[in-house]
């Protein structure tokens, strides 16, 4: 299971080491660590994030150890989302039924729409909206745009999507 | 010295174009051991011949031939009838039906002549066919200045980077839609606004329709799919969206969130709609220029911009090609 985890180390030599000695002892596979510096607590502290693959059931082993060590874990959580993509709709998307819209993506299971801003010039003109989808992976991020394309079809909506970074 | 005697069929901005930079390059083309001998010129009304060459200086100051044509033969007729082993197409374009270029093309490539052009629609209607009686007639047909005006892309593909497996292209093929986009953001305008101005700046024609309802991306997308990959298809099977639709709210909430909206086409997957290009990306190009992103196995993601259209532009893609003509070097000659 992947899990990302938030730690607040100290700004003294050896902390980060320290922080991943329990998670190299419950086999954990690491993902990422995003160790921010520039970004302080206001306790002095130093904000490091961690997604790892693990097994759920050695969370509670590695939450002690880290404890033993004076390392403060802020949260720890499944981390389900694991991409993102930022879509445009042009349209009567409010009159369309927006919540409806957001819907058809959250109730997939596999994605949601994690962000969304709506602009009105006026009355009876389009509107228009950013939504940014979060989704399991990268095969669920094109479902949901394929499902926004559907939507956008049968509410005649204009759909913007990012262009693709790779070649198909 | 190699002597051609080439034959221009179209005198409007393009065809001007041509007649110039031919005119220019001369002393290089002859460095190259090629004597380009401009000897008929053919517009609506009608053709202007001289055996050993037109006098450029006379010519250019002409809008049209009506003044100087030395016969009434128009079109297909006057390629028939006048000894050329290269023909300039360059009349205006019709995507629907592909005349009257299509028919200049049959006759030209029928004869056995070369055809360069400039002229999308009979490529968009008949690729398959023109490239065939190309290779019946053991001639050439380029047509660089189709996709992206002076933007080197079907011989980048073509030459360049031949051996590398293509998997796509995608980029900005129409100057006037990008400029409009470009103006709107900018401006913070709306669509009808931005278009007026283009308008008044010569960018976009009276009609623009071709242009931003996405006709014009969507014929060089058919264009590239037909050329580079093989796919045989037909305008009907390109998924089109123009920019009509777009409005200036749209662009502030991609701008804010690192995006610029680009009218894209793509090729293979053969649509045409406006898409979020990130702000950095290569193919963010501004104002009226073209860009396009080659994806290959071999060298990555090559990506070229240029101005996709203008007279001595367009004219110089088609000087490209042919040159190109004679300085291929056929493999199993």
């Amino acid at each position: 299971m992947r899990l990302s985890m938030d730690l607040e180390l100290q700004d003294v030599p050896g902390q980060l080491l320290l922080a991943l000695q329990p998670l190299r002892d419950n086999k954990a596979n690491i993902i990422t660590v995003v160790h921010h510096r520039d970004r302080k607590t206001p306790r002095g502290l130093i904000p490091v994030r961690l997604v790892v693959e693990m097994d759920r059931s050695k969370l509670d082993s590695v939450k002690a150890h880290l404890q033993n060590s004076g390392i403060t874990l802020v949260r720890a959580g499944e981390e389900r989302f694991m991409e993102a993509v930022s879509i445009i709709l042009v349209g009567h998307i409010l009159d369309s039924d927006l919540g409806d819209t957001i819907n058809r993506i959250d109730s997939t299971g596999f994605a949601e729409v994690m962000d969304l801003e709506v602009t009105m010039p006026g009355l009876d003109e389009p509107s228009s909206a950013y939504l940014k989808i979060k989704a399991t992976g990268k095969a669920e991020i094109q479902k949901a745009i394929s499902i926004l394309r559907q939507v956008g079809k049968q509410k005649e909506l204009l759909v913007i999507e990012p262009i693709e970074v790779d070649a198909v | 010295m190699k002597e051609v005697r080439v034959s221009l069929i179209g005198y409007g901005v393009v065809g001007h174009g041509v007649v110039d930079v031919l005119n220019r390059k001369r002393d290089m083309l002859k460095d190259l051991g090629l004597n380009l001998m401009l000897t008929s010129i053919t517009d609506h009304t009608g053709t202007i011949t001289i055996d050993d060459g037109i006098d450029v200086d006379k010519i250019l100051r002409e809008r049209t031939l009506a003044n100087v044509a030395t016969s009434s033969m128009k079109g297909k007729e006057a390629i028939a009838a006048i000894d050329s082993e290269l023909v300039v197409e360059v009349t205006p374009t019709n995507i629907i039906h592909g005349q009257p270029g299509l028919d200049h093309m049959e006759a030209a490539l029928s004869g056995r002549k070369h055809v360069v052009t400039s002229n999308k629609g009979p490529l968009v209607v008949a690729y398959s066919r023109l490239k065939k009686l190309a290779k019946d007639n053991g001639v050439m047909l380029k047509f660089e200045a189709t996709v992206g005006g002076t933007m080197p892309l079907i011989s980048l593909v073509e030459r360049t980077l031949t051996g590398n497996t293509i998997f796509g292209i995608r980029g900005v093929f129409n100057g006037t839609c990008n400029y409009i986009l470009t103006r709107m953001a900018e401006e913070n305008i709306p669509y009808s606004h931005a278009l007026s101005e283009a308008q008044d700046m010569g960018i976009a024609e009276a009609d623009p329709s071709l242009d931003v309802e996405g006709v014009d991306t969507a014929g060089k997308v058919v264009i590239l799919a037909n050329a580079l990959f093989d796919l045989n298809i037909k305008y009907n099977d390109v998924d089109v969206t123009g920019i009509t639709g777009v409005t200036p709210e749209a662009l502030s909430l991609a701008k804010n969130r690192g995006y610029a909206v680009k009218l894209i086409g793509d090729v293979p997957a053969l649509t045409v709609r406006p898409t979020l290009v990130p702000i950095g990306s290569p193919i963010n190009v501004a104002g009226t220029l073209n860009s396009a992103a080659i994806y290959t196995d071999l060298s990555g993601t090559i990506t070229v911009t240029g101005l996709g259209a203008g007279s001595i532009e367009t004219a110089s893609a088609i000087l490209s090609d042919i040159i190109s003509i004679y300085r291929t070097k056929r493999l199993n000659a």
